[in-house]
Formats: structure tokens, C-alpha cells, sequence
């Protein structure tokens, strides 16, 4: 039995998410039989936002593990841990998710090793079973129990790719950036600014999504665009702010930045 | 006789010179030197003359002196008078008399690009440190041959100087002196500006921003702001001064000048970015209109009313770059041009330009501002076209027209906007397509040649003797190496036997352990139960338990990126003492075995040979790539090595490089195999490639690439240190062990 409390996983804030096709009917309809989901797209164009948003939609819990390289299984499952009388057990946020039926969402999933990721194949096919070996325990998911994993398939090398046996277990969702009105309005109504500026920040942000490959890895995202928003909306200069936010993180290149740069003063004037 | 007369009769008398011709201006000459100099200048200017008179080298230098000096010293001061008075003294004194005449002449141009009298004594330092080494001695100590470039150069000065700055020009003449100073045709060529290296070295020294440099830069513009994917094709401003060529693009690209300088604040890069935005506005906007029925003033007019238009729809999507154009346009001074003498097509439409750009145009001529207001109506809330911008042209034409326009005498002064291109492409020419009958199209042949390479590339060579690159020197091909047969490959293994065996339980021990525990950590994935008891039974027993209780696995992987260079020139064929095989079937063994063991590793791993023959081809072998296995093709490539011609190292070594720089690996590392030193047949200097070599290894070691030796030569030791440092590099003194040593020493390197 689980001791966990619930409730600090559930979603008690309604998260501002712009519904750009129809990606809500399909995920709801992917959550009612319950399949497991993935979602990619490159980094910053809204995919956790979209689960936050989803699992405040249905009501349930959603606990997310950021993936990392130095992940191991039992970071995942659970681990036993040293206390005055002896071992204790403590489930792992896949372990937890499973028995409080909550949904997991393992964020930029190729990050941890092939062999970590296999651990959750069980949970993933009509078995819904989460096996403890150390423990000796086998878990029956718990009906509202969900999987959901993500990741960015831009700038992985070969190394990180998912196996074909994790990837054929799951539904997939593509996410891209989204159009200029709709991309407009989100940083509108997430950094508070007026639509004016906010379009021509997404402007640079297409000046800069068309050098991806040519230097980039990565264009710049919508998370990026919001932050120069805010940045411009404490009354920091636009173009201060866009190099701040805009260009400073996303590249060393010095004939990116000139380029960027220059795109910025054009375009802010 | 007046007291002013009676004075210049005075100063007559100190200037010894008794050419008739001075009779004639020298009032004139004195005149201008009393307005120009102080008394003692006075007095240098004469006693100078009087110097430069009796070299006895006719009328011509004196008259240049006396014409030209007093303004010369005004500008850059007077002590300038006994300088250029003191060379002209020495020239004459040396083989080179011919050339005070053109020295003269270059002087009043030089002294007007450099300013100052500190300005004017490097530029003699370096012409006459020129002048020294370029005259030669067939005998003995005295100089008696003149010097072959002096003259050449001295017609060029005026020239460099407007293109180059001072130390550019004396890093351009050192590289043509050190070069050719012992050819004197060779040298002529260069100080003409005619060979093709001293065109390169002039591009490199000259100032302003090179697009050269910037290329990337500007591909990046084009592709971030205006999504087009354009070829440039650079031109040159520097060669052809009658007709300044303007920027155009056509269907092979777009044509950009090679520099730019900084104009009215705008930088050169961004003069680049605005002349790139309009030809690019142009590809988005401009549709192409039928010319045969236009006059050329028409013509002119629709060109200025698209060009206006193309700006406004740039700015209305870069509302920064109006500042920009603002700055490179010019402004014409309204009345500024006289319609009774000349021509001002050119002036009235560059006004309206203006007008169109500048609110605070301030002209008040009524049919700019009637037009100006059309304008803007066809504007307003469209993105207009250009057959509407036609037709107002058209009318503009009409409208404007008088008498003059057809006259010669074009008003151009403020008119030409440097950013524009020359709208070629705007125009379709039916007339010159008329003549359906003569097809004048080649044939198409089929068989198109294919080229057994890739195209070459040029690498820098380091020139020690300068401590400079030579741009572009050395020129490389590179190519597949032509196959052979595999199985040659597979009975050298089979011949190694019982080495291969041998290799491979070493290389069992290298191979990378995927997991290895690491014990003793307060943090881990899991817990060591061994320790943990341990901790628990030293805690409940009183005593300080041991917090390390857990363990964590660790990736010990391997990722390296290794290329093999063989050096494949004709020393190998050479049978060792001792030996029945020669170095290159030895070479060929070895890196069989090397080959099949890294595959063995798994480790990235490529193979290239490389010969030279001279610095304008250097082979260069695709042996093995790093995405290719070991299998038959690489086998048959090995199997057919074959030796040739020199080893100039430098050129492969970073062609090799630029490979090892793409590959994302931990650690990369060059592996040069080779049995000499770097030479080659067109190099006298020994030291020459030595250096070169060295250089380019230091400029891998600055991108993260390691680079190591092996070398065949017993004698390497006096020369190898020097290119590779102190741990690059192993000599190998028995050549028939090389098979054997070189996998051990790859993988002595790597583990």
C-alpha cells in the first residue's frame, strides 16, 4: 500500500495552453483506453505544457521525471534505503505513479540509457504490470494509471534514439512550434505584453528557426520568447532583452549571434 | 627692377641649377613656396633643389621637386624637403637612377594618402629597403644590376595606397621581395600586379571587410531573414577603375563586391546585409517586364520607381533597415543640377528616390512631390507591383522630359546609391531571341565527363621566413584510391596469423568494460548490502558506522576518432637493409593488421595516403572512410597503394584534419605514418615543409586533434622533434617489426 499523499500531485492551477490542432481530442481519447503516448517535437515548443494541461483537463495526478544520462532503473522503480531498524523500501516515481494512478511523464526520455528505459516495457503492453524483482513484489498498474514519455528528435545523435521495442509500444503525438498568430498569442497572454511586440519577437524567432542546421541546433522556442517578453515587460530595451533571452542562450557562434543580432535591430528598428 | 623682383633674384642665386626651363616658372615656383613655407623651408626647398639638379639626371626631377614640394611640405611638414632631395641624391648614386622620375611622381599622391611626415618616413623605409634587396650584384660586393621591380612598383604606389593600408603594403612587398628576388620576370609580374599570387596577397592585405570573411555570415542572412538560398560570386573593385562594376544577380548568382569599406557609419558587413536585402526584395517582389519597348531613359526610370518600391516593402517587413538606407542614399541638392547644360535624368530621379526614403526631404519642385504622392497612393495599402511602377515611370518620363536629357554631359555627382544593383534582371529582351531560325544552342552531348575526384582545395602554407601564411598555396585533389584485389588484404591476416591472435587478447583487455562498479559512494544508484551490513552492525554496536553504503555504475566507454595518413611517396619503395619486402609492403602489412583491429575496437577509424608533386598537386587517397567498415572495398583500396612522387605533409595533414574535426568523438587523433621528412620537388629550403608540417600540427592541437608520428626513417631525429614535440612522434628502427608495433602502439596510445 502506498502512503503517498495524492494530492501534491495533482494540478490545482489551470495551466495556460493554446490548443493549436487537435491534439487534446487525441490525447483524451488515447487516455480513455489508456495507451501509452509520446510526444515529440522540438525543445521549448510546448509539450510539458501540454501534459500539465492534459492532467489538469482529466482530474488526475501527473508526476514527471526529467530524464538525465546518469538515470538508472532503480531511479525510476525504486531502491532500498538505510534507516535505524534496517533496509527500507522506497518506490521510485514510476513505482508511485503506478499504484496512485497517476500519469508519468518521462520528459526528454532519450537522455537516459536504453537499458533504464527498458524497465518500463511492462508497464507499457496489455500486461500494465510493474514487476519490483528486488522487492519481490509485482504491481498491478492502477486503472488511471498512464504513461506518456517525450522527447526532442532534433538534436540527438545516433547514440540517442529510442530502441524500436520502447518506440512501438507507444502512440505518438508530433509537436512543432506553432504558427506566427497562434505563437503571437501565447506570448501575449503568457508574458503580459501588448501583440505588437510580441509578434515581431516571434519574427526573430523565424529568422532564427531557419538557421537550424546551418549552425543552430535548435531554433529559438517559444519558452525563449516568453522569457525576452518578460524581460521587456520589467521595461528592460527590447533589443537588450532579445539578446539576453534570444541570443546569449542558444548559440557561441559569433557569425549566428552577428547575424541574429543584426536581425534584431532590423526588425525592433 | 621692383624690391619683390630684386628678392626672387636673391633666392635665384641659391638655387644652382642652370637649366634654361627654370627661367621661365620659377617666379611662379617661388611664389608658391613663400605662401607655403617658413624661411627656413625657404631656404631647404632651394638648397634641395639645387641637390636634386646636380645629380644630372635632366630637367624632369627638378621640375617635379620644384612644382610639387612646397604643398608636399605644407601637408606633411618640412623636414620632408631634405629628405626626398637626400634619396633622390642616394638613387642617383646607385644603379637605379632610372627611377627618380617615377619616384617623383609618386610622391605628391603618396604624401596625400598618408598625411604625416612619420607616415611619409615609413614609406620610404619600405620602398627603399625594397629598392635594396631587389638590386642585385653579379659580382663581388658592388650592386651593379638595377632593380628589376622598383620601377614597376613605383608606377603601382598610387594605386596600393588606395588600396591598401601602410603595413598592408609593406607585408605585400616583403612577400613579392622574399619570394622573387632572384627572378627578376617573376618579380616584374608581381610588383605589375599581374601574377596571380601577388592579385591574392593583395586581396588579403587590403582593408575594409572581405567577404571573404564573411561569407558564412552573409549565407546566414540570406537564409534567416529572407529564406533564399543564393550562390555568391564575388567581384572585384580593385581592377577595374574605368568601369566601376555593381552588384547584380542573375540566374548563376549573386555578384557582390569583394570589400567593402565602412561608408557614412554604416559597417561593412552591413553594407553587405542592405546591398544582399535589395536584391533579395528584388527576387521576392519584382516581376520582369518586356524592355524592347522602352526607351533607355524609360527604362532608367522604371528601374528607380521598382528600386523606391523594393525598399518600402523591405522596410515595412525590417523597419530597422530604414536607417541603413537613409545613410547610404544619396542626397541630391535640389538645383543643385543645371537642365540648360547638362543632362539630369539621373538627378531628378535619384530626388525622388530620396524623397521616397526621407520624410525630411525638404524639396519643393512640384512634379518630385506630385509624383511623390502618387507614389504613396500606389502603395498605400498594397504591396503595389512593377507594372504599376512602370506606368508611373513611363508618365514621370513624359511628364519631366527636357532638352537636355539627351545630352552627353550626365549630372552624376549624388546620384548613384551604391547598394542597388544594376537590375538586369528586371528585363526580358525579345528582339535578341527573334531569329527562331538559327538555333544557336550547343548540342547537348551525352556523355558528360565525370570528374574522378572531388575538386581540388587550397590549403595556406606557413612560410617561416616571413612568420605568414601564403594564401591559397598549396592546391589538393582528392580522389578514391583505385582498387585492387581484396584478397590480398585477407592473406596478409592470414600471413599474421599468430600476431592477429595475439593482438586480439590485448585488444579483449582494451575493449571498453560498459559497466564498472564503483563502490564506497554516500550517493548511488543502489545500495552495496555488503557495506550496508557492515555500517548497520557498526551502528547498532555503538560505533561510527561508515556512510559509503552504496555503489553506482559508471560507463567506461571508449570514443575515439583515429586517422591513419600514410605518406605514399616514392621512398617507399625502397627495400630497408635486412628486409626481402619494401617499406610499402611492409606499411601496407601494418596497417592491415592496425585496420583489423581497430574494427575489432569498434573504434572510428579512417585511411588516407597521400603524395605530392609540387605545391599545385597534392594527391590525396581516400583509403577507408569512418562510416565504412573493413570490408572488401577498403581491403581492395589498401591492396592497391601504390608509392609516387613527394610528401608535402602540411596540406594533407590538414585536409586530414578538417575530416577529424566533423567527427564527434572524445578524443581524435591523426596518425601519420611516414618514412622521411616533408619535401617536395618544387622547395630548395629544407626547412620550408619542416616548418609548414610543424605549423599545421600546432593548428590540430588548437582544435582538439592530437597528432603522433611514426616514423620509418633512422635519421628522423634531427628534424622530427622539431615538427612534431617532444611525445608526438616514435621512430621505428627496424622497419620488418613495423607490422607487429604499430597496433601496439595504437593501442599503447589509446588505453
Amino acid at each position: 500500500m502506498s502512503d503517498q499523499d495524492i494530492e501534491q500531485y495533482k494540478i490545482t492551477k489551470e495551466p495556460f495552453y493554446k490548443i493549436q490542432h487537435n491534439e487534446v481530442t487525441l490525447y483524451e481519447a488515447a487516455y480513455d483506453a489508456r495507451l501509452p503516448v509520446m510526444i515529440k517535437g522540438p525543445t521549448g515548443c510546448g509539450k510539458s505544457r501540454f501534459i500539465e494541461h492534459m492532467a489538469y483537463k482529466l482530474g488526475k495526478p501527473l508526476i514527471t521525471v526529467a530524464c538525465n544520462e546518469d538515470m538508472t532503473a532503480s531511479d525510476l522503480v525504486g531502491r532500498y534505503l538505510l534507516d535505524a531498524n534496517g533496509t527500507r523500501w522506497l518506490d521510485g516515481p514510476l513505482t508511485t505513479a503506478a499504484r496512485i494512478g497517476a500519469i508519468c511523464y518521462l520528459d526528454e526520455i532519450v537522455e537516459a540509457r536504453q537499458d533504464t528505459t527498458v524497465v518500463i516495457h511492462p508497464l507499457t503492453d496489455h500486461r500494465r504490470t510493474l514487476p519490483l524483482d528486488k522487492k519481490g513484489e509485482l504491481i498491478e498498474a492502477h486503472p488511471d494509471f498512464q504513461l506518456v514519455i517525450s522527447y526532442n528528435p532534433g538534436y540527438q545523435s545516433m547514440m540517442k534514439d529510442l530502441k524500436q521495442s520502447t518506440k512501438q509500444r507507444f502512440t505518438g503525438l508530433n509537436f512543432d512550434y506553432p504558427d506566427s498568430k497562434v505563437e503571437t498569442a501565447i506570448v501575449t497572454k503568457e508574458a503580459g505584453i501588448n501583440e505588437e511586440a510580441a509578434a515581431k519577437l516571434v519574427k526573430i524567432a523565424h529568422t532564427a528557426r531557419h538557421l537550424k542546421g546551418h549552425g543552430l541546433d535548435e531554433g529559438i522556442s517559444t519558452r525563449l520568447l516568453v522569457y525576452a517578453a518578460t524581460l521587456m515587460n520589467k521595461g528592460i530595451d527590447a533589443k537588450e532583452a532579445c539578446h539576453m533571452a534570444l541570443v546569449n542562450p542558444i548559440t557561441d557562434d559569433k557569425d549566428i549571434r552577428s547575424t541574429l543580432v543584426h536581425s534584431i535591430d532590423t526588425i525592433f528598428g | 627692377m621692383t624690391t619683390k623682383e630684386l628678392e626672387y633674384a636673391d633666392y635665384r642665386d641659391k638655387l644652382k641649377c642652370s637649366f634654361e626651363q627654370i627661367e621661365d616658372c620659377f617666379d611662379d615656383y617661388m611664389k608658391d613656396a613663400l605662401r607655403n613655407l617658413t624661411n627656413k623651408g625657404v631656404e631647404d626647398y632651394l638648397s634641395g633643389a639645387s641637390l636634386v639638379c646636380m645629380i644630372g639626371r635632366g630637367w624632369e626631377p627638378v621640375s617635379i621637386y620644384l612644382e610639387e614640394m612646397p604643398q608636399m611640405a605644407k601637408r606633411v611638414g618640412e623636414p620632408i624637403l631634405e629628405i626626398v632631395s637626400r634619396h633622390v641624391w642616394d638613387m642617383s648614386r646607385s644603379p637605379n637612377g632610372k627611377a627618380i622620375p617615377p619616384f617623383m611622381q609618386c610622391l605628391p599622391e603618396a604624401s596625400r594618402r598618408l598625411g604625416t611626415l612619420e607616415q611619409m618616413q615609413h614609406f620610404f623605409d619600405i620602398l627603399f629597403d625594397m629598392l635594396d634587396k631587389t638590386t642585385t650584384s653579379v659580382h663581388g660586393h658592388h650592386k651593379t644590376h638595377s632593380s628589376q621591380g622598383f620601377l614597376i612598383l613605383l608606377e603601382q604606389i598610387p594605386f596600393l595606397l588606395s588600396q591598401l593600408s601602410l603595413e598592408g603594403l609593406k607585408n605585400w612587398i616583403e612577400y613579392g621581395v622574399h619570394n622573387y628576388h632572384n627572378h627578376p620576370e617573376r618579380q616584374k609580374d608581381y610588383f605589375a600586379l599581374q601574377s596571380a599570387d601577388s592579385k591574392a596577397m593583395l586581396q588579403r592585405e587590403r582593408h575594409g571587410t572581405l567577404y571573404m570573411d564573411n561569407e558564412r555570415k552573409l549565407d546566414m542572412y540570406m537564409r534567416s531573414m529572407w529564406q533564399q538560398e543564393e550562390y555568391f560570386v564575388p567581384y572585384s573593385l580593385g581592377f577595374d577603375e574605368m568601369r566601376k562594376p555593381q552588384p547584380y544577380y542573375d540566374s548563376l548568382g549573386m555578384r557582390v563586391p569583394d570589400v567593402y569599406d565602412d561608408l557614412n557609419g554604416v559597417r561593412g558587413i552591413n553594407r553587405y546585409r542592405i546591398t544582399l536585402a535589395h536584391m533579395a526584395g528584388h527576387k521576392r517582389w519584382t516581376d520582369r517586364q518586356i524592355a524592347d519597348n522602352l526607351s533607355p531613359f524609360q527604362r532608367v526610370a522604371v528601374e528607380a520607381f521598382e528600386d523606391s518600391r523594393i525598399e518600402q516593402l523591405i522596410i515595412r517587413e525590417y523597419p530597422g533597415l530604414k536607417k541603413y538606407f537613409l545613410a547610404l542614399h544619396p542626397k541630391p541638392i535640389e538645383g543643385d543640377c543645371d537642365s540648360v547644360k547638362e543632362s539630369c535624368v539621373r538627378h531628378r530621379l535619384a530626388m525622388l528616390s530620396r524623397a521616397i526614403l526621407d520624410e525630411n526631404h525638404g524639396y519643393q519642385n512640384p512634379d518630385i512631390l506630385e509624383y511623390l504622392e502618387k507614389f504613396w497612393n500606389a502603395l498605400k495599402d498594397s504591396e503595389s507591383s512593377t507594372r504599376e511602377m512602370l506606368d508611373l515611370a513611363i508618365s514621370f518620363t513624359a511628364k519631366t522630359r527636357r532638352q537636355t536629357d539627351l545630352s552627353p554631359r550626365v549630372r552624376f555627382e549624388n546620384t548613384e546609391v551604391n547598394y542597388r544593383d544594376d537590375n538586369r534582371h528586371m528585363w526580358i529582351f525579345i528582339e535578341e531571341n527573334d531569329e527562331a531560325e538559327d538555333d544557336t544552342s550547343e548540342p547537348q552531348s551525352k556523355e558528360t565527363i565525370e570528374p574522378d575526384g572531388l575538386p581540388p582545395r587550397h590549403y595556406h602554407e606557413w612560410d617561416y621566413n616571413t612568420s605568414s601564411y601564403k594564401p591559397d598555396w598549396v592546391t589538393l585533389y582528392e580522389s578514391l584510391h583505385a582498387p585492387g584485389n581484396a584478397s590480398e588484404i585477407d592473406k596478409i591476416l592470414e600471413k599474421h596469423a599468430a600476431l592477429a591472435n595475439y593482438l586480439k587478447r590485448i585488444l579483449d583487455l582494451l575493449k571498453p568494460q560498459y559497466y564498472v562498479r564503483q563502490r564506497y559512494q554516500e550517493e548511488g544508484s543502489e545500495l552495496d548490502l555488503d557495506v550496508a551490513i557492515r555500517s548497520l552492525i557498526d551502528l547498532k554496536s555503538g560505533s561510527q558506522p561508515d556512510p559509503r553504503i552504496n555503489m553506482n555504475h559508471r560507463h567506461d566507454g571508449r570514443d575515439f576518432a583515429v586517422l591513419l595518413l600514410m605518406d605514399l611517396s616514392a621512398s617507399l619503395h625502397d627495400i630497408p637493409d635486412g628486409c626481402t619486402q619494401s617499406i610499402l609492403e611492409l606499411s601496407r602489412e601494418a596497417v592491415t593488421l592496425l585496420g583489423w583491429s581497430i574494427e575489432q575496437l569498434g573504434d572510428k577509424f579512417a585511411i588516407a595516403g597521400f603524395h605530392s608533386d609540387t605545391r599545385h598537386n597534392v594527391r590525396y587517397h581516400h583509403i577507408k572512410g569512418f562510416t565504412e567498415h573493413w570490408d572488401d572495398g577498403v581491403k581492395a583500396r589498401l591492396a592497391a597503394i601504390e608509392a609516387g612522387f613527394s610528401t608535402r605533409m602540411g596540406a594533407a595533414v590538414r585536409h586530414a584534419s578538417h575530416y577529424l574535426e566533423n567527427q564527434k568523438a572524445d578524443k581524435k587523433l591523426l596518425l601519420i605514418l611516414t618514412d622521411g621528412e616533408p619535401a617536395d620537388i618544387d622547395v630548395a629550403d629544407e626547412k620550408l615543409l619542416i616548418e609548414d608540417t610543424h605549423k599545421a600540427v600546432d593548428e590540430l592541437s588548437s582544435k582538439g586533434i592530437y597528432t603522433h608520428c611514426i616514423s620509418l626513417d633512422k635519421k628522423a631525429d634531427d628534424y622530427i622533434q622539431d615538427i612534431f614535440g617532444a611525445s608526438g612522434y616514435s621512430v621505428i628502427d627496424n622497419v620488418e617489426k613495423l607490422p607487429e608495433k604499430l597496433p601496439l602502439l595504437f593501442t599503447a596510445l589509446t588505453s
